[in-house]
């Protein structure tokens, strides 16, 4: 069972799918696609240190994407606009991880498959940890939908109803990381943000409600997994650009489908 | 004993003093309004009563059980955010589609359950928002200036509907507000507020007040010293649109 390298990379890309899609609609809402993209590229910097200390990628890339998630954390709206702040330490994150790795000359590393996934490369051992991350990450955001939700709408809102925003904001940074941390392997540090942020927009077209919004997300992150792998056998692209390529033609054209619909019922 | 009280409350923001040295206690069933320029602090008081900002001297009591409905000065939905109204007013806790019913019939606008929250206009807005307060049955309603952005008939109605809710429910009622000529007079009590308390007591009592002068007086100027006028006049009356258009009509 799971021999087959297709059948253990479509269900590691559907196990991240399940746990990218409702996130990503928290990356949305909240408007933190750039803070995902600091966090994530920030996994390369994880990668350097868990080969230099030998350490598994998945906890090195997970602990670094936590600091890192803690550090923007903290630096947020101090002196500088959230957006400089997010955009200096994104690309410096990068710039380190890639120059740490240099200082690895005993280890031949592949960089690309850490950059851009290397999914086709997916072993059972690999799979058992993303399905079980992506499950967790999935378990936390259930458990804590409506708070997390109310929290995202006003805080202010989330406090007179007993709810704590720091506690919900601390939930989605964990699950952020853990999310970093798993798919690494599928699409590679520089594209997780896409993974994140491309399936809740494409539909947020058609959702009438957060819910279905979420479920949208998780379908159509399932649909370009599918989809991305098909063209990378076919045509032996890139797996993991492939599987964004494939998010951003269903983002396309929910776009054009949701604003046709939208003329016709004359809003 | 008071539903919630402020004893010796201070607040800073870096440094900054933003509110100092207040006592304040609400009652079951008052109507309290909290009156003060820009800046002066009142959003701060109110968001320390509530819990959100801790404060840095003195200390905030809430009586055991006591529920708050809290209704926010703004609230902003992120466009990317499908939000219909029924499942805004089912956060954090579900409520049944009979409950959600009845509390938007209450406010006055029974249609919108199934509306997106960005279609609503700024009148239905406010109107969900007070909704959601109501479901908790509150002891106390929160309402921080939920006026702003509405017309003048707007904000007559919609303070009308909170008076009669009160009365309803019995709940007590601590709302920020600029909307002085409305509020102050079905106000049991007003606190002035630019740091400190400035000066507190009955409508009357506090409009006569020096300091409320001082705060006041030159800035909406002639407009509300006429407003009050003819307000003292027909105190006993329901006069809610002759007073809004009389008062426009000296504002503008």
């Amino acid at each position: 069972m799971l021999d087959d390298f297709m059948l253990r990379a479509t269900l590691a890309g559907l196990a991240v799918a399940l746990a990218t899609g409702p996130l990503g609609c928290f990356v949305v809402w909240r408007r933190m696609a750039y803070f995902g993209d600091a966090t994530a590229h920030a996994a390369i910097l994880g990668v350097a240190l868990a080969l230099g200390f030998q350490i598994s990628i998945f906890i090195g890339t997970m602990v670094v994407a936590l600091v890192m998630a803690m550090i923007v954390s903290v630096l947020a709206g101090r002196g500088w606009a959230m957006d400089t702040t997010l955009g200096v330490l994104a690309h410096s994150a990068l710039a380190f991880g890639l120059v740490a790795v240099s200082f690895l000359p005993a280890v031949r590393v592949d960089l690309s498959a850490y950059l851009f996934g290397d999914i086709l490369a997916v072993s059972r051992f690999d799979l058992a940890v993303i399905a079980t991350g992506s499950f967790l990450v999935l378990g936390l955001i259930l458990w804590r939908w409506a708070a997390l939700l109310t929290a995202t709408l006003n805080e202010d809102l989330a406090h007179a109803s007993g709810i704590n925003p720091g506690h919900e904001r601390l939930v989605l940074t964990l699950a952020l990381a853990v999310v970093v941390a798993v798919a690494l392997k599928i699409v590679g540090a520089l594209l997780i943000a896409a993974l994140l942020i491309i399936p809740a927009a494409a539909a947020r077209n058609f959702a009438r409600s957060p819910e279905s919004m979420a479920l949208g997300a998780i379908i159509i992150g399932g649909l370009s997994v599918w989809g991305g792998l098909q063209l990378s056998l076919l045509q032996d692209t890139p797996s993991g650009p492939s599987i964004v390529v494939f998010a951003a033609m269903i983002f396309l054209v929910t776009t054009i489908a949701g604003t046709v619909l939208q003329k016709r019922s004359g809003r | 004993m008071s539903l919630i009280s402020a004893v010796g409350l201070g607040v800073s923001y870096g440094g900054r003093k933003v509110l100092f040295d207040i006592d304040f206690q609400l009652e079951r069933g008052e109507i309290v309004t909290i009156v003060g320029p820009n800046g002066s602090g009142k959003t701060t008081f109110l968001r320390a009563l509530l819990g959100v900002v801790a404060p840095s001297r003195g200390r905030v009591t809430r009586a055991k059980g006591v529920s708050v409905g809290y209704v926010p000065q703004r609230l902003h939905i992120d466009p990317g955010l499908p939000l219909p109204v029924s499942r805004f007013l089912s956060l954090p806790k579900r409520r049944s589609t009979s409950e959600i019913a009845t509390v938007l019939e209450r406010v006055g606008v029974p249609d919108v359950a199934r509306q997106n929250m960005a279609t609503l206009s700024g009148g239905q807005f406010q109107r969900v928002l007070l909704a959601r307060a109501l479901l908790v049955k509150p002891d106390i309603l929160m309402l921080d200036e939920p006026t702003a952005g509405l017309d003048q008939p707007g904000v007559a109605s919609f303070y009308r509907l909170i008076d009669e809710v009160r009365r309803e429910i019995g709940c007590a009622v601590l709302s920020v507000s600029h909307d002085l000529h409305v509020v102050m007079s079905a106000s049991d009590r007003v606190i002035c507020i630019n740091g400190h308390v400035c000066c507190e007591g009955a409508p009357h009592v506090v409009r006569a007040a020096p300091e409320y002068r001082a705060l006041f007086g030159l800035g909406t100027g002639g407009a509300l010293a006429l407003y009050q006028h003819s307000h003292d006049h027909e105190h006993d009356h329901d006069h809610n649109h002759d007073h809004e258009e009389d008062h426009a009509h000296h504002a503008g």
